[in-house]
Order: C-alpha cells, then structure tokens, then sequence
C-alpha cells in the first residue's frame, strides 16, 4: 500500500523520508514539485498525482506537505486519512505539527512510523496504543532519561492492541476521575446582502476528556437527540444502541479524543446570532471608494458574543484604507488585501461600526465585484441548535467521577455575500 | 572549482567534531547545541549547490561515522542508543549510513529495547544493500520466533520479513507458516503481513502462500480478518474460491475490524458480490415499490406479483448490505467511501441513496478528502441527479476553496441541474462568473454553456447572459463566452444572426486567439446571414493575417474559402491575398490548408471532380457539439479507487466483473457446522443427520439428503404448544428447520419463501422456541418466582432423565437465602436437585438446571421448594414431546423397526380435511419428501416412529408405531391439535 513517505516544508526541502518496503530514491518528488510550481498556491496542488512508475498521494497541513509514494492501486482516501492521522498524532505527540518540532523529535517521530505501518498498511493508529509503546516526551522524562538511561519504548506490548477495545488501554488509574465533555458547534452560513440566508447549518462535534480508571462504561444521553440529523462515531460508541435508543454508550478511549460529530441542518433551527450591516461602494472616477459595516446582535439567546472579527478580501485595486472604528482596531495588509476588523465583545447597546474611506489604484478601473465579508465569533456556553447533554451514566466502576459538560458555539464558515441578481434574470425580457 | 573551497569547509567541520567528540564525554547536554551548530555548517553547504552538498555530505559522513562506530563499540548503554539515534536522524534525513552496518549489526541482540528497535529499524533499511552481513542477524531472530512473549515473536517476525534478502525465503516461509498457528492473535496478524511481504519478494512462493491464506482466512479473530484479506488482494485476488466459505464470517466480523482492514475488506468482498450475485437492477423501476412491500407487508396478498417477479435478493447479498449499513456514520472517511462505493455497485438501485447524506458530510473534512469524495460524486451524479439533488446547497462553491474543488463543485451543480432548480443554479454561477480566480470565471462561462445545451428551456436566457458578459472587462471572461456562445450558437443559428453581428463589432477588441477563432468560424459559417458584415471582417483580417496566432490563421483561411463560395463577386481577391499569404507561411499546417482550399474552390483542370462539391463539403450543416460532463465515462472504474480518481488504469486495478446472468451455486457458502454432540437439541422426533441440502426452487424448505435418509428438522412443537409458541417459532431466525410450522408461515407471510431460500445449512435442528412454564408465582412463594422450561438436551446427570431448566427470580425486597429442594411425590421420583442457592439477593435471578425421570409418563413431578423460611409446593408436568429423543437411523432400519411395530403398536390418524388449499399444499409437499420421524423415549428407550403419508386429494395419514400405546395416543392428539390450529 502505502511505500515510502516524504514530508516536504513549505520552501520544497525534503525534511524527513520513511521507506515502508524497498527504498525509493527522492527524486521521485521532483514531479511533485513540477506540480506545486504549477499550482502557485500549496492549497491548490492535486492530492493525487501520476508519474511513470508511481503514484503520489499528498495532504498539505499546518505549511507542510505529506507525499506518500504509492505503487499499486489503493482507495486514496486510504491513504489521504492515514497520512492526515500521522500529523494527528504529531500534533498529539508533540503539541504542535511543525518543521522544526519534527525535526527535534525524529526518532520518537521515525520510532511513531514504523508501528503504524507494517508494509504500507496500517498496524497502529490508536493514540492510546501508540502512547503505551512509545511515550510522548516531556521535559521531566527527557531529563529523567538522561540521567538514568531509560527510554521513551514502552516495554511491553499495549493491551489494546490484542483485546477486543484497540482503542483503550489497560489498567488506567487516576485519583481524581473526571469525565469532561465539549459539545462544540459551527455554524457554516451564506448570507446575502439583505440578512437573507442563502444557506445554513450547523456543524457540532463532541470533543471528551475522559480521566478515569478501570474499565468504565459510559452511557451519554441527550435531552432532544431528534436534532441530530447525521452522526458520526469513534469507533467506541456501539451504533445498535444508537439506532435503538439513541444514546451514546461506549468504552472510552483514555484521554482525549472525539466522540462524534453531527448536522443539524433544517434552516428553520439555525440560528443566526448577528447580523451585518454592509456598504461598500466604489466611485467612477476619482479612484476611491467607501465602507461602512455595522455589527450587531440578532439571535444569541441571551448570551454575550464574543471574539467578533470580520475580515474582508478586498478586490486587487484597492490600495489603502482610511478608517474608524468605534470599537475595535482594524488592520490592512496591502500585500494580500485582506481587511480584518477584530471587534472582541459584542456590545448589544453601542453597536460596533467601521467606516471610513478606501483609496484605488490611479488609472484601474472600478472593481467590479463586491468583497464578501467572512465573519467570526464565538459565544460561550451554548449550543446555537439548542442541544442538550441530558445525563452521564457510568457502569462497570464503583467511584463516583466527576462530571462536565461544556458548550461553545463559533463561526464556521460564515460568509456574508453580495449576489446582484440581475444579470440572467434581467435579460430574459431582451430579445 | 571550489575544491579549496569545499576543504575549507571540511576543516572546519572538523573542529567541531573533535569539539563535540570531547564534549560527548564530558557533558551530554552540551551535545545538543553544538550539533545544532554543525548543522548550520551543513545547512550552509547545502546552499552552495546541490553537488556539492552531496559531495561534502559523503565526506563528511565518513568522518561522522568514524566516531559513531566507536560509540557503538562502547560498552555504555547510553553510548549505544545517542549513537543509534543519531544514525536514525541519518536515516531520516536521507543520507547514507550504510558503512555502519557491521557496527550496528552487533546490538540486535541487546537487551535494551529501545536500542533494538532502533537497530531493527536499520536492518530493515540497509539489509537489502548489505545482504551478507544482514545474515549474521537472522540467528537472533530465529530464536525471538519461539520466545515465550507473542510481542517479542511478533517482533521478529515482523522484521525477519521485512529483510529483503533472498537467500533467506525459506527461513521466511517456516517461520511464517508457524506464525499462522500460533495461539496469539497478534502473531497471526502479523504473519498475514509478513506473507505479502514474502510475496513480494520471491512471486514463485506463491502457491505454498495460498495455503498459508486459505488457512488464515479461516480465521475468526477480527485482528486477523484485515490483514489476511490484504495479503489475499495482493497475492491471489483471482482465487475467489477461498472466499465462499468464509464469506459470511467475514460480513458478520465487519463491524467490529479495525477501520483499515475494514476498507480492505469491503472493497474485496464488493468484488466478490459481483461475482456470485445477480443483478438487483434488472427490474426496473416500477419494481422497486413492490419489492418494498413483498419485503416488509408481509399480510399483504401480493402472491401473483411476486411470483411474477423472479428476482429475489440472495439472503448473502442481503446480508453483506445490511452488516456495511452501520459503517457510514464511522468516522474514517475511507470507511465511509468505501461502503458508499459497496452500494452504488451492489444495491438495488432505490437503495442506494442512503449513502447520501454519509457522503455530504465527508465534504466538511479536509480538503483532499473533499477532492476524491466531490470526484466520485461527480461521477455518481451523472447517472443518479435524485440523490443529490437535496443536498445542491452543499456543493455552492465558496471563496476560500482551493481551484481544484471548486472546478469539481461545479461540474456537480452542472450536473444536477434541472428544469426546476436551473434558475437557482444560475443565479449562483453569475457570481462565480466575478470570480477574482480567472480561470475558475471561465470554467463557469462553460458551466452554463452546458446548462443551457442540456436544458432547453434556458438556452435563450443563457445564451443572452453570456452575450451580456462580451462586455465584460476581463479578456479570459470574454473569449470563454464566445467559445461557448459559438458552440451554442450552432445549436440554433436561425434566431441569432443579432448576436453573430453582436460579436463581429466586438472582433477588434478581443485578443485572445481563441476567441477570435471562433467568431471567425461563427461568421464564416454563418456567412450568408449576415452578408454585409462578413466581407467586412475578412478584409480586416486581410490586413492583419501575418500577425495572428496559427489557429486564428487556420479559422481566417476558412472563412475567405466559405466567402468565394458564397459571395465571390466582392471576396475573390480578398480570398486570393489570404491564399497568398498562406502559400508562404512558415506554419505548414497552414501551408497545407492553404493548398487544399485553393484546389477545392478555384476550378483549374487539375483540380477535377471534387471542386464540384465544394460547397457540400465546406458548408454541410455540422452537427452541433455535445457538451459532456467531464465524467461521463469515469464510471467504468469502481468508484472511490485511485484508477477512478486519476482516470487511468493503475497498475494492479482489479476490475469489478458484470454480474453474472445466472447466479453461481449459492451453496458453496454454506458452512458445515459440527455440532458437538452434547448439545444436540432434542426436538420431538427428529432426524439428525448430517446432510447436503438442496432446494427445491418452489419450495425451498423441502429437504432431501444423499444417503436417503429422509429428514426433516425438528418437528420442535409437540402438541401441546399453544399458538404463541408458533409466533415465536417464525421469529427465531433458523427456524427453516421447522416444517410443522412451516406450513402455517406459508399462508401468513409471503416473506417466507424469500427467508426460507437462505441456503443456511441446517444440519443440526436449533433449539425450537423456548416455552417457558411457571413454577410458582411470587405472589404465592412470597417474593420467588420460578420458571422451567425444557432445554431438549440430553440430560447430564442421567441418561433417562429429561432436562429441565428453573430460573428463579427474588421479587421481593430482601434477600432470600437457602433456596434447594424439599420433599417430593411420588417419594420414589428420581430426581436430580440443584445445588443449594446460599443467597439470592433482591432483583437478581439465577438459572440451575435439574434432572427429572419422568418414567415415561406425563404424570406431574411434585416436589418442594424451599427457602430458608419458608416451603413451597411446586410440581412440572412434561407435555409428551418432552419425553422424547430423536434417534437417528436409516430408511432401511426405519422400515425394518416399523415392521416389527405392527398391530396393537399402530395408532394412525388421517387428517387435513378442512385445510386450505395453501396448508396442504406446503404440508403435503413436507409429507412427499420428509414423512419420517424417528426418536426414543428418554426413559426407557422405546422406539418411537411417526409416518405421515399424503393420502388421495385432501388427506393425509398420519401413522405412530411405539409400544407404548398410550403414549402413542397422546402425542397423535397433540399433533392433531398443533395441525388444527392452522
């Protein structure tokens, strides 16, 4: 399956190689990098590409690129998920996925590539597993280990491995067992210039911490589970229970890791928390042109919102800008043209406001398209669809644990956007 | 050269090296900083020019080496394992640490751990080049093969394989063959990699391979199934044969396998299927209804309908849909693909669409992922635009996507549209139009282009768009409109010679040359419908033909040979100075068009018969171009495969075979379950007796065997059963064993032929549905309960008694202790008791199991139950079918028994007189075939047979030979009642 591995940095150095099965000599990048040239930006390289002998699989991810080299058919989702866990775990591992972080690491990283794949196929993917064979570092037991020698090898082999839980292992002891639960949602919104929504929903996920010793046995089961209108699970949730009676109940992994993600997506429950008020105007002659955005809150159930920031890629022409914001501060890159207006805390009774002036290009001709706005935000302690962690029950251990449940609702992709509906539909008169 | 330049270098990376060697001994923390400091030396060499790095890279590594070679040769542990490491940065980083191989060589053996992976990590790079020196290690191995701890076995295994050396195949094939047998499951698993790895390396093992599969496959521990399957797709994808038997166990594993083996194995097994099952498609769709409701309704009387419709899903293909169902919501994508790929070959085609909304949501993953998915939907909406329809929202292209989602985003809404969401799709693509990305901009100008040809209500309102956007600022915009304008125009020119004049004023501004070429060719074309413009426009290129593009040349060429046709009065000098010009013109392609224009229109005599026609050659009406999805044919590789993806054979695609017209044998599945004996299920009256099945196509549960023993399973119901013992019969899932209420399945559901045909070997009857009895209710033994039933297994404390089976239950609120068994009546019933209960606390219930010689009689067995405080009198009466054993024997003997039964032993009974046409036909066809029961009474062992003969038209008799009269009379009557029942 997968043969050989490369992960090459943002300038196009090859950094580190991983050979599965017979090694195969690094020149096989240079199609790759005959492509990313092609391609000007990294987000635009094919992930699939084809040379003579080979194939090359690539995901591009936090400015690095994963270039799996393969030689036979395989499903490249195959290869594309393993390849995005492998960075998974770096950043599991190391807290961060970087040049230089994989660098400092390379042989707890190169020890972390040869058990998850046993000749190109996955053998162990399980961050519980991984951790057991080998440990993360950390500075107590990097100094530990200088001083007497040991190692970050686990000695023996993960019970997870061999038992029918892969993803837990064995003999977990905490003094304080704790169960936190994150449910966090994103609302992904087109609006248009009006307020109208174009397109709405919402993306949740349930992010767990789960400390507790032993073998324990979750039940989570939700006030009004009929919102979710897909689902999908880690693989420790049994799905027969909930077909049946949609509740969660699983064995957890130890530590952290995500139970399930979901949809919520009938418009009607999407609510959208604030609104924007946009005018963006360019002038035919004298080369500059006017903004002015409000912000303000529309359905946020009570709640503050926080962490607003607008940003608004500006079309080629426009050179500076000269504003004021009444909250806030605003910055302009003039390299990528991009505004970004970061408002911090919603004030529902002094509505934000930036307005100002913007300067054209001498000679360009009026931008013909109006910049969408992407907005962000975030607002703590709801969930925006309204679902409801009803109750945690835990079997199969006597303590009592602690339990939490969190909710935060953010921005996805949130655009406001300007459609003019008039090209097509006014010319359908014409003759 | 820079030599000079390069020892300078050396020099000083010298330094740094003794530095650093003396530094190692003092201080180890030190280390650190300094060989980030020699990195920088490297990292500024490595500036200077690819050669040489390389070149200071092998000298350099020679001198590195030196001194790693001595740490490993140190008797310090610690020494050992920076030195390992360091060589694995080497390894890492690509360079070669190849010299060090002797060196390394030596620790495979040690005992520290992390040390040894890290030298296994170096075998398994350097053994291939180092081939004889890799032999000194594979004694190690050898011995890690047989240690007591499975990971270490594991362990070496796993690198023993990986060794590329030829010499050790056979070392190799033991040990993996030894892997195969080994108790841990963790071992197995690894030996199944260790096979493709030995595959790979010497292709003539192949066959010695195959057994070790065949061998494997077999097994049932989920950690194995994935990677076996693996080792099968790579080493004998073709020997599908090894897959019958292990087909099902593999689709009821599936849920429970590892994400990756899961997408191994349903990929495998969506071959398989297409192999062995007929194709659910044939029907069509006025099927698909009435397939539901065969399906689900069954009081529904739609006999005749599904009778007419031959084409019932194989119980296997049924099965392999409904075990992959649950893998859509997992969270690995390349799960999920995979399943939604399984469908879209393998189901009935109103079925498929449950994968839908799995794979809308894989569209919120990463980008790549979102790549391959938005690629097989692409393919999947050209056939099938109902399934996406819905979801049309989720493929809106946003600002922030890379170029090549966004171009796949919009070939789907291209193919999704319709007459009813057209206008919304439009709408969205006139904002795509002003798009900043140019050449996205452009892929949407062709978007509508096909739009407007697919749907014809929009052409009109396209094709006006598009000429609205000839004023567009932006040059790619322009030229792509009037590319595809021309390709609309030709559609219909009749009703558009405004917008060729339209496009013709705009011929001076446009630039890029293929937009030019295209108005040229719509002009020439066209040319007798704007016959002031086109002259025009010819002398205009008159005057500019040395300084266009070849294609524009190649266009202007045609349009002047178009114009003499048409209108030689005011071109045909204009046409000559073009023809000209070509002769001379340093493109030979346009040489050569030259020549040929000027010998088919200008009549010479050399130039013959064919300038004729020139006018019926240059200005035959064309046939419109079909704009077509860049998918159409992406379909005739299996969706979600790397071929699929880059459109192109990949190296060992397997393809997905037709479904075949005539299903292949569907028994080759069947598995023989060897039942030990203990557990035989003692139904009343029955045959056990291993046999091959066959089934009748009508009536699929009628049963003959080879060595002509008839059988029939389980006539599990004695007589005494009421009607809820027949429900639950037809729920339990085996119960293709019961013909007794077979028959009464028969007129309440259709479903059941549909069940029936799941060709499950049934050798051994099942446990017939458990009635269970009360033995004493909690109201009267104060907070007990207890239950019997009869389990119909052979006893185990002794052979004459029956089994019974008591679950108490403590309903009251506190514990009961001391729970056995009192007196009993008769004094002299032999009885087997339970072993004292200490405490049965509140809630809790408790199964034992007791013995009871009954002696042959259905007289009650009275007996005491007691608890601590208190005695309750309890008694169990059997009915007559629980006094019974089968016994199994062959016809011969069975006619030979009977004879000797004869007279004062026959009781016989004829029946069936009020039976509907329905009961008896199904009873009649049980009684053709499978009219014999055999069994024993449990206490004494006397014979007992029951013949049941179909007699003429209505009747059927029903003969028992026993000597027990009496017994003989009370079961005929509960059979009766049972038939009764009906």
């Amino acid at each position: 399956m997968i043969n050989s591995l490369f992960l090459i940095n943002h300038s196009g150095d090859i950094f580190l190689e991983k050979h599965w099965k017979s090694v195969i000599s690094r020149s096989v990048c240079d199609y790759f990098f005959e492509a990313k040239e092609k391609a000007v930006e990294p987000e635009n390289v094919p992930p699939v590409l084809q040379t003579p002998h080979h194939y090359l699989i690539s995901i591009y991810r936090d400015k690095l690129f994963f270039l799996s080299v393969i030689q036979t058919e395989v499903p490249p989702l195959f290869v594309i998920e393993f390849l995005h866990r492998v960075a998974e775990m770096f950043q599991d591992y190391f807290g961060e996925c970087s040049e230089m972080v994989i660098k400092d690491n390379v042989v707890i990283v190169y020890e972390l590539l040869e058990e998850m794949l046993d000749n190109g196929f996955p053998l162990a993917t399980e961050s519980n597993v991984l951790k057991e064979m080998i440990r993360p570092p950390t500075i107590l037991r990097s100094v530990v280990n200088t001083l007497t020698g040991s190692s970050n090898v686990g000695e023996t082999l993960p019970t997870g491995q061999l038992s029918t839980i892969p993803w837990r292992r064995a003999g977990v002891k905490y003094t304080n067992n704790e169960a936190y639960f994150d449910v966090i949602e994103e609302i992904d919104a087109i609006l248009d210039k009006s307020g109208t929504t174009v397109f709405a929903e919402i993306q949740g996920v349930i992010e767990a911490c789960v400390k507790l010793s032993g073998m324990p046995d979750l039940t989570l089961s939700f006030m009004n589970p009929r919102l979710l209108d897909d689902v999908s699970f880690h693989p420790c949730v049994r799905f027969k229970r909930w077909e049946s009676e949609r509740v969660l109940s699983f064995i957890p992994p130890d530590g952290n890791f995500t139970l399930m993600t979901y949809h919520v997506s009938a418009q009607n429950l999407v609510a959208i928390p604030v609104y924007v008020k946009q005018n963006i105007s360019f002038f035919e002659s004298g080369s500059c042109g006017r903004l002015d955005l409000t912000v303000g809150p529309k359905q946020t159930m009570g709640k503050t919102v926080e962490g607003m920031m607008i940003t608004v890629h500006m079309p080629k022409a426009v050179l500076s800008a000269n504003l004021t914001a009444t909250q806030g501060t605003y910055t302009y890159d003039l390299a990528t043209k991009v505004l970004v207006w970061d408002i911090g805390k919603l004030n529902p009774q002094k509505l934000p406001n930036l307005r100002g002036s913007l300067s054209l290009q001498s000679g360009a001709p009026k931008p013909e398209e109006n910049p969408s706005l992407n907005i962000d935000l975030k607002i703590q302690q709801l969930a925006i669809s309204g679902l409801k962690v009803n109750r945690l029950d835990m079997y199969g251990e006597k303590y009592k644990p602690f339990k939490g449940v969190k909710y935060v609702t953010k921005a996805g992709k949130f655009q406001v956007i300007r459609h003019d509906w008039t090209v097509f539909l006014a010319c359908k008169g014409k003759p | 050269m820079d030599g000079g330049f390069s020892s300078l270098r050396l020099e000083a990376v010298g330094a740094v090296r003794t530095a650093l060697v003396s530094a190692e001994n003092l201080q180890l923390t030190l280390k650190t900083e300094l060989s980030q400091e020699e990195q920088a030396l490297t990292h500024t060499s490595a500036n200077s020019g690819p050669e040489e790095t390389h070149r200071t890279g092998g000298i350099f590594s020679v001198l590195r080496n030196e001194d790693l070679k001595e740490m490993l040769e140190s008797s310090k542990e610690s020494l050992k394992l920076e030195a390992m490491k360091r060589i694995v940065g080497l390894i890492a980083k690509g360079k070669n640490a190849s010299e060090l191989f002797p060196a390394v060589v030596k620790n495979v053996a040690s005992k520290n751990i992390e040390l040894k992976k890290l030298v296994y990590v170096y075998l398994v790079r350097y053994a291939e080049e180092q081939q004889d020196l890799a032999l000194l290690s594979i004694s190690t191995f050898q011995r890690a093969l047989k240690d007591p701890n499975q990971l270490i076995r594991a362990s070496a295994l796993r690198v023993l394989s990986s060794i590329r050396v030829p010499i050790i195949v056979p070392i190799m094939m033991l040990a993996i063959k030894e892997a195969a047998t080994d108790l841990s499951p963790y071992v197995r698993k690894t030996s199944a990699h260790a096979i493709q790895k030995l595959y790979s390396l010497d292709p003539e093992q192949k066959e010695q391979l195959i057994e070790v599969i065949e061998k494997l496959l077999k097994d049932k521990s989920t950690l194995v199934a994935g990677s076996v399957v693996m080792a099968f797709e790579e080493v004998c994808p073709d020997r599908i044969d090894l897959i019958h038997k292990n087909y099902r166990k593999l689709c009821n594993l599936l849920v429970d396998v590892e994400e990756w083996g899961q997408v191994v194995i349903i990929s495998m097994l969506t071959r398989y299927a297409r192999t062995q099952f007929t194709s659910p498609w044939k029907e069509g769709a006025t099927f698909d209804e009435n397939n539901e409701k065969a399906f689900y309704d069954s009081e529904e009387e739609k006999k005749d309908q599904v009778e007419a419709k031959p084409y019932v899903m194989d119980p296997d293909h049924r099965l392999l849909l409904r075990n992959t169902k649950p893998l859509l919501q997992s969270r690995n994508t390349a799960v999920v693909m995979s399943v939604a790929q399984l469908y879209w070959h393998l189901a009935p085609k109103h079925e498929v669409s449950v994968v839908t909304k799995s794979l809308v949501r894989l569209l919120r993953s990463h980008r790549e992922v979102q790549y391959i998915v938005l690629q097989n939907i692409a393919t999947m909406s050209i056939q099938r635009k109902g399934m996406f329809e819905p979801y049309m929202k989720s493929f809106y292209v946003r600002s922030t996507d890379a170029t090549h989602i966004k171009t796949l985003k919009l070939e789907i809404l291209t193919n999704l549209a319709n007459e009813a969401n057209i206008s919304t799709i439009l709408r969205e693509f006139q904002t795509y139009v002003k798009s900043q990305d140019k050449a996205f901009a452009a892929a949407t100008i062709q978007a509508i282009g096909r739009c407007a040809t697919n749907i014809s209500e929009v052409t009109d309102t396209c094709l006006n768009g598009l000429v609205l956007l000839l004023s567009n600022r932006d040059e790619t915009v322009v030229a792509e409109s009037v590319v595809v304008i021309k390709k609309l125009l030709q559609m219909q020119p009749t009703q558009h010679c405004e917008i060729i004049k339209h496009m013709a004023k705009l011929f001076d501004n446009i630039t890029v040359s293929m937009a030019r070429a295209s108005i040229l060719w719509l002009i020439g074309e066209y040319c007798e419908r704007v016959p002031k413009i086109a002259p025009d426009v010819l002398r205009k290129m008159a005057k500019s033909f040395t300084a266009e593009e070849d294609i524009v040349k190649l266009q202007t060429v045609n349009l002047a040979a178009k114009l003499y046709l048409t209108n030689s009065k005011q071109t045909k000098l204009l046409t000559q100075y073009i023809l000209n010009l070509g002769k001379y013109d340093q493109n030979y392609d346009i040489r050569d068009r030259t020549r040929f224009i000027r010998q088919l229109i200008v009549p010479n005599e050399k130039s013959g018969a064919l300038s004729k026609y020139a006018r019926r050659i240059l200005l035959a009406p064309k046939p419109a171009p079909v704009l077509e999805s860049a998918f159409k044919d992406r379909d005739r590789f299996q969706l979600g495969t790397l071929s699929h993806s880059l459109n192109i054979k990949a190296t060992g695609y397997l393809e997905l075979s037709d479904w075949p017209a005539v299903a292949p044998d569907q028994s080759v599945r069947n598995v023989e379950v060897i039942e030990p004996v203990g557990s035989l299920p003692s139904l009343l009256l029955t045959y056990s007796v291993a046999v091959v099945h066959t089934y009748s196509d009508e009536f699929p549960f009628v049963c003959k065997s080879s060595d002509q023993t008839w059988t029939v399973f389980g006539f599990s119901e004695s007589g005494s059963e009421d009607e809820s013992d027949e429900k639950s019969s037809e729920e339990s899932d085996k119960s293709s064993s019961e013909s007794e209420s077979e028959q009464k399945k028969k007129k309440k559901t259709k479903k059941a032929p549909q069940k029936k045909a799941k060709p499950t070997t049934v050798n051994i009857p099942t446990f017939g549905p458990v009635k269970s009895h009360e033995l004493l209710h909690h109201m009267t033994g104060k907070g007990l309960s207890a239950r019997y039933h009869f389990p119909r297994q052979p006893c185990l404390y002794q052979p004459n008694m029956v089994a019974v089976q008591v679950t108490l239950t403590n309903g009251s609120d506190h514990s009961l202790e001391e729970i056995h068994i009192g007196d009993r009546s008769p004094a002299s019933l032999n009885l087997h008791c339970f072993n004292t209960i200490e405490r049965l606390e509140p809630e809790a219930s408790v199964t034992v199991s007791m013995g009871i010689d009954f002696s042959d009689s259905t007289q009650a067995a009275n007996f005491q139950l007691c608890t601590k405080d208190d005695q309750f009198s309890v008694s169990i009466q059997p009915a007559v079918g629980e006094l019974l054993m089968p016994s199994s024997m062959t016809e011969q003997d069975f006619c030979k028994e009977q004879g000797k039964l004869l007279g004062m032993n026959e009781t016989s009974l004829s029946l069936l007189q009020r039976w509907s046409h329905w009961q008896f036909m199904a009873f009649t066809h049980v009684l053709l075939f499978a009219s014999r029961f055999a069994g024993r009474t449990v206490s004494s062992g006397a014979l007992v047979l029951v013949t049941a003969e179909s007699r003429e038209s209505s009747t059927a008799l029903l003969t028992i030979n026993t000597d027990k009269s009496i017994m003989a009379s009370m079961l005929l009557r509960d059979l009766k009642q049972a038939l009764a029942q009906a």
